[in-house]
């Protein structure tokens, strides 16, 4: 029984090892580095919020990244005018699909979608490409729409500046996609907590009412 | 104080007595054998379950729209704006997936003990009928969040209704209500995802606990407890479910839910296994995706379908063997012609016949999810091959094997040397 149970078990986890993909580098993302997630919310709305909504993401929650709701105000809002309002975009989706061909996505879950991974890559491989129509193309995204946006940030700072950059907004995406998932885990932990604190009773009570059943 | 909640129960079970007589009839006079093992957990598990999904469900209605428009941010609104919402949604989401891994282990139990044979087959019946109304439960719940997978899978199955010779077409459309999926559909699938089936699965589970009751448990022994009773009437080898049952699936509870909570708390997607990575684009009826996978565990039938070549230009071959697939496990109690129930006294035959059909579901389930090309191409040209996927070819092998372990069941089972069955179970 045990060894058919094994064999059983080891299956899966051979064809499991046998998986490939397009190379991504990992992103080196810190959800808990408030410094970052707040450098990654200027550069989102900067350089991504022009042309990409987050419009499920509350400008008020960024509270939950240590900043104050004046600082945000100050900020970071640029069109909005109510502190509680959704990080909507100005440009129309109909625009937005006569400028670039597809209406640029709203980015609110786009993290949970493409992953942390795929989207630090993605930023940081725009080459020159003459042939396509706005004078870019991507490595892990070809032909995308998208031009280099961060173009004259790249230029500015070294390989190792640029990447923290990308890395800072991809760790603010991230969260995006999730505000809750900070305290999700912290709750999960307390939630483990008590249920480990309610096991001990429940097995001491089944060890009593079982010990004559034999 | 005691003599008083005696006083009230005395009062309200002399007005009522039937409370009373079920209770003790299916809870402290339901004589369970006293040698059930860790399988048997996941009875109960599936039980608890289903009251999670009910009660996270209802509060998720609260907030939820069922409209083409509103339902994919409907959902990020529960996420990140209904207070708590996110707890719902993931308990939700992890409980879907977790109704199937404890439904697939207590069917799993079922086959290694023999709980289907004789006098179990209607508890058997019952609890294929609850599985499939699972199956549909978790289709038409799919489709809810509008997502891209939510919105091609509900395309691509219900499709396969329309390649049904004759009435296809037409089924299809009744189905959907609109030439393709739209929002007509999500108010369908809403509508029966929240009232219909759970109404179907409550009364299925009780027809399954109320036919269990009647013949009795069977054990990991597979030997009858009600043929060896004491004076009193009672199996000997039998124990009042309460309190024995209650507090040891007190435990098995405890455990579970922490499981569980590990799952909801700290992987709620599960590597994209339980929530779908292309699940958070919203649904585009203009964009098919790349790769169109159902979720893990509709995909060994899904591999079913996938494996079965077309005839004359029809994908109803592979349509029909995915029906075939699943309805024929109505068939098992009549198909296994072994003269003892349990694993543990039955023949090299039985057992590996088993085994090999647990591998080959397994490795079904795991080609599901993957696009054919996984494992490459044979490098050969040959006259039968249609296709040159190695995985395409696994998945007919596998194929095979799962609808070999039935047909042949009836030869294999009474062929097998079986050992002696014990009179008593053993502990």
């Amino acid at each position: 029984m045990s060894k058919l149970l094994a064999a059983l078990l080891a299956c899966p986890a051979l064809l499991f090892a046998a998986e490939g993909g397009t190379p991504l580098d990992h992103a080196p993302i810190e959800p808990r580095d408030l410094v970052s997630l707040q450098s990654g919310a200027r550069t989102f709305v900067n350089y991504c919020l022009g042309c990409h909504g987050a419009q499920y993401m509350r400008y008020n929650r960024l509270t939950d990244i240590g900043l104050t709701e004046a600082q945000i105000r100050d900020n970071l809002m640029f069109s909005a005018e109510k502190v509680g309002e959704t990080m909507k975009v100005a440009m129309t989706a109909k625009d937005g699909k006569a400028w670039f061909g597809v209406p640029p996505p709203d980015l609110s879950v786009i993290a949970r979608a493409r992953g942390a991974d795929w989207l630090y890559t993605y930023l940081r491989t725009f080459h020159r490409d003459a042939t396509s129509a706005h004078g870019w193309n991507n490595k892990v995204f070809p032909n995308a729409a998208m031009p280099h946006v961060l173009w004259k940030v790249q230029e500015g700072s070294s390989v190792v500046q640029y990447d923290t950059t990308v890395r800072d907004l991809v760790n603010f995406l991230v969260y995006v996609g999730e505000p809750s998932a900070q305290s999700r885990k912290s709750i999960g932990i307390v939630v483990l907590f008590v249920l480990l604190v309610l096991f001990i009773p429940a097995y001491a009570m089944k060890k009593a009412f079982w010990k004559d059943v034999r | 104080m005691a003599s008083r909640l005696t006083a009230l129960w005395d009062w309200f079970d002399s007005r009522m007595p039937s409370v009373g007589e079920e209770y003790r009839k299916h809870m402290s006079e339901y004589y369970a054998p006293k040698n059930f093992n860790f399988w048997y957990y996941f009875g109960v598990l599936s039980m608890l379950v289903l009251v999670i999904q009910i009660a996270s469900g209802i509060f998720l209605t609260m907030n939820y729209k069922p409209d083409a428009a509103l339902a994919f941010g409907s959902v990020e609104y529960i996420m990140r704006d209904v207070p708590g919402g996110w707890i719902l949604r993931y308990i939700h989401s992890t409980g879907g997936s977790a109704f199937f891994v404890v439904v697939y282990l207590h069917m799993f139990r079922a086959m290694l003990y023999g709980s289907y044979k004789d006098p179990r087959e209607l508890v058997w019946i019952f609890g294929v009928l609850i599985y499939l109304a699972l199956m549909a439960e978790a289709f038409l719940g799919y489709l809810l969040p509008w997502g891209q997978m939510s919105f091609w899978g509900a395309q691509v199955i219900v499709n396969l209704f329309g390649v049904i010779p004759f009435i296809g077409p037409d089924l299809a459309l009744w189905i959907r209500g609109d030439y393709v999926v739209s929002d007509v559909t999500l108010n369908r699938f809403f509508a029966l995802h929240v009232i219909a089936l759970p109404l179907v699965l409550l009364g299925l589970v009780v027809a399954h606990i109320l036919a269990l009751h009647d013949v009795g448990s069977n054990n990991p022994d597979g030997v009858e407890i009600k043929k060896n009773k004491d004076a009193n009437g009672r199996p000997v080898d039998g124990i009042p479910f309460h309190p024995y049952y209650t507090v040891k699936d007190t435990v098995g509870t405890i455990v579970f839910l922490a499981v569980f909570c590990v799952v909801m708390f700290f992987m709620p997607e599960l590597g994209g296994y339980f929530l779908e990575h292309n699940n958070f684009i919203p649904a585009d009826p203009l964009q098919t995706p790349a790769h169109i996978a159902p979720l893990w565990y509709f995909t060994p039938f899904y591999s079913i379908l996938r494996a079965v070549p077309p005839l004359f230009n029809s994908q109803f071959p592979g349509v029909a063997a995915m029906g075939i697939a699943t309805l024929i496990l109505f068939f098992l109690p009549w198909l296994d012609r072994s003269p003892v129930k349990s694993i543990r006294y039955r023949g090299a035959y039985y057992k590996g016949a088993l085994a090999l059909f647990i591998v080959a579901f397994l490795v079904l389930g795991y080609l599901g999810v993957k696009p054919t090309t996984v494992w490459g191409q044979f490098g050969f040209d040959a006259f039968f091959l249609d296709t040159k996927d190695r995985a395409t070819w696994m998945a007919r092998l596998c194929t095979l094997i799962y609808f070999a372990f039935f047909i042949l069941m009836p030869w294999y089972t009474a062929k097998d040397k079986t050992k002696p069955v014990p009179d008593r179970v053993t502990m």
